[in-house]
């Protein structure tokens, strides 16, 4: 995934925020006010923000006027607001790129982000993808950890791929069978769990953990600050 | 997405410097088969095949016309990991078809496929996983007594010993082939060990244990050790069996599985052990396809000898294990008189046909024997309805042959072939004058 630091108001967000950014795999920074805004940025500048007007909206809609006013000016604006809100959203048309009814569902707030950063999480910028001591070479097809080759069929290869491209993210198995298998794939999800299994005794003892299970959601490439 | 893997694995041989690409298939005995080709010819063989004279191999001639053609399954090709990276090999599994590309009757893997098709056709996805027995013994000419390389017992910690280094080799290059491994341990005999491999679906681990077979016997030839997967190789000690963890899936839901029932069994699983109960003598000569192969299915040895099932009796042939609690996708029946030198192509296939055609008919569940019927004589057995499994592969033979499910199941090329192929072996084994024979009966006679 090559989205950015994202700014996230409140401060101190609720667990459910904190938890469903971190099982999508964003990295992402609480921050208190507009000052704090600038001062936290980092140097490529915010990728994008999440800010809960639901609750102290005056605070809320400040920030996100910041976040446009900003030297470098952040383009992607997700504010929450509750459904006696709406009528607030009309007026504030620039100040905003999307928004969700608080309190929300995970899964749409989840679908949501993802659509707003569609171009940054599709855009590969090389065709190779590293992480934790893994490399992927895309135009090649091939595989090495810690330099070392890893021979892989094609569908471990193309899972691991799946998996790797957005670290963090927590992967369903429903999810992770549509897009490696294809929809038509008979044998269900179960396929998945004997790949996993077949793709972590490949990269042995020291390195199974690379791949996470997530329980009762499915999997995890690399670890995240959120332990499921 | 045959494209596509087709790309991946040309692409791979090129930047692995792939020199040698390994053509494998299996005979109708369970032989594995192999031809070698050059990268430069495997662009052609994936698109359009490889025909060679199928003649020379056992079960695949025919009278008019030989040649076959190999159709390699990309999906199952790897680099073999004990070969040199100067002059790396890679293997790839393949379906044998007509030359009009139609499907070869007498190709096991061909055979397995269309008996899954037919599951599918049902919902149902087969899924297995096998604990394979063999024994390391040292090397010796043909036809000498086998000699053990340790005298250690179940479980047993023997650091020192070879046999563990073997096996622990064996299983890291089973991993790096895709084919992990659940658990292994010294077995009950001198030199006799046991892995468990991983539940996968049918067709992967009828791959897996062709695979599982060459390179444990690989292995240990590197060192000088001869590995066998014969099923009784001692007389007096325990052989090799096969057992055979099975289970039905629908979807992401185990077919086997019920919260309902005390034993946490399906009608669907019910009728699926019916059924393989109903037929097991008639899948017996595939399942335990040598005249050796019935020297293990003795009393004593943890083998069954009866067609029956239990929750948690080791004496007969199917056991039901209890599953770790809640744990449903682990529901699942183990079959316990496989030995490891059958086809497993042709064994899953005759086993799925016998467990499918129960739940297709609805067949009743027997009552369970948790008795252990090694104690029990042949009148207490016959009440309470329980047979014996055949005692010879003649007797095996016999049923076999009058049995349409196996006929159905193997097509008629195959089933044809393989009975004549082994009544000959039984001629051939029932002409021979043993050494019991002579013991017993030069001097007194």
């Amino acid at each position: 995934m090559t989205v950015g630091l994202l700014a996230v108001f409140p401060e101190n967000p609720s667990v459910d925020m904190a938890r469903t950014l971190d099982l999508s795999g964003y990295s992402w920074k609480g921050v208190g006010g507009a000052d704090a805004l600038r001062r936290l940025s980092p140097a490529t500048g915010w990728a994008g923000a999440i800010v809960g007007c639901d609750e102290d909206p005056e605070s809320g809609w400040a920030i996100c006027r910041a976040l446009r006013r900003l030297e470098q000016p952040v383009q992607r604006i997700l504010v929450l607001v509750t459904g006696a809100q709406i009528g607030d959203l009309e007026v504030r048309d620039d100040m905003f790129d999307d928004f969700c009814l608080s309190p929300f569902h995970p899964r749409e707030l989840e679908a949501r982000l993802r659509h707003l950063f569609f171009h940054e999480l599709k855009a590969v910028d090389s065709a190779v993808i590293e992480h934790a001591g893994l490399r992927l070479n895309l135009e090649t097809y091939q595989a090495t950890f810690d330099n070392h080759p890893l021979d892989l069929t094609y569908m471990e290869y193309e899972l691991l791929k799946c998996l790797v491209r957005e670290p963090g993210r927590v992967f369903s198995r429903e999810t992770l069978l549509a897009e490696v298998w294809g929809y038509e794939y008979f044998g269900g999800a179960r396929t998945v769990d004997v790949h996993v299994r077949r793709l972590r005794a490949k990269l042995g003892e020291e390195h199974a953990h690379l791949i996470e299970t997530v329980r009762s959601v499915g999997y995890r490439f690399g670890s995240s600050k959120w332990s499921g | 997405m045959l494209e596509q893997q087709r790309d991946y694995v040309l692409r791979t041989v090129e930047e692995r410097g792939i020199r040698l690409v390994r053509l494998w298939f299996t005979d109708v005995l369970g032989n594995l088969k192999s031809f070698a080709i050059s990268p430069a010819e495997l662009e052609n063989a994936l698109s359009d095949g490889m025909s060679f004279d199928g003649s020379s191999i056992d079960g695949y001639g025919r009278v008019q016309e030989s040649d076959v053609l190999a159709l390699p399954d990309p999906n199952t090709f790897e680099v073999l990991p004990w070969v040199d990276s100067k002059s790396a090999e890679a293997r790839v599994f393949c379906d044998i078809a007509q030359l009009d590309g139609s499907p070869f009757e007498g190709d096991p893997r061909q055979v397995l496929k269309r008996n899954l098709k037919a599951a599918q056709s049902r919902g149902f996805a087969f899924y297995i996983a096998p604990d394979i027995e063999y024994f390391y013994f040292a090397p010796g000419s043909t036809g000498a007594a086998p000699v053990p390389l340790d005298q250690g017992g179940f479980f047993d910690l023997t650091t020192t010993d070879i046999t563990s280094s073997l096996r622990k080799e064996t299983i890291r290059t089973l991993e790096t082939m895709s084919i992990p491994v659940e658990y292994s341990f010294h077995e009950d005999s001198p030199s006799q060990h046991e892995i468990d491999l991983r539940h996968t679906d049918a067709l992967t681990m009828a791959d897996s244990v062709m695979t599982f077979r060459f390179v444990v016997k690989e292995i240990a030839a590197m060192r000088n050790v001869h590995a066998t997967f014969m099923p009784k190789p001692m007389e007096g000690v325990q052989g090799s069996g096969m057992h055979l963890h099975l289970s039905l899936f629908k979807g992401d839901t185990n077919a086997f599985h019920s919260s309902e029932d005390p034993y946490n069994l399906s009608p669907v699983a019910k009728s699926f052990i019916a059924g393989i109960l109903r037929h097991a003598a008639e899948i017996t000569a595939v399942t335990n396809q040598t005249v050796n192969s019935y020297k293990r299915l003795v009393p004593g040895y943890e083998a069954p000898v009866h067609v029956s099932w239990a929750r948690n009796n080791r004496s007969g042939l199917i056991r039901v294990p209890v599953p770790k609690r809640g744990s449903e996708l682990a529901t699942r029946i183990e079959l316990r008189s496989p030995d490891p030198a059958c086809n497993p192509y042709l064994a899953f296939s005759v086993i799925l046909a016998a467990g499918l055609r129960g739940v297709d008919e609805g067949y009743e569940l027997p009552l369970e024997a948790d008795a252990n019927l090694f104690e029990m004589g042949d009148a207490a057995l016959a009440k309470l309805g329980v047979d014996q499994l055949p005692q010879s592969l003649n007797d095996a033979l016999r049923v076999m042959e009058s049995s349409p499910l196996v006929a159905e199941a193997l097509g008629e090329h195959i089933f044809e072939w393989f009975l004549r192929n082994k009544r000959a072996e039984w001629r051939r084994y029932k002409t021979h004058v043993s050494q019991f024979e002579l013991d017993s009966y030069l001097r007194s006679l």
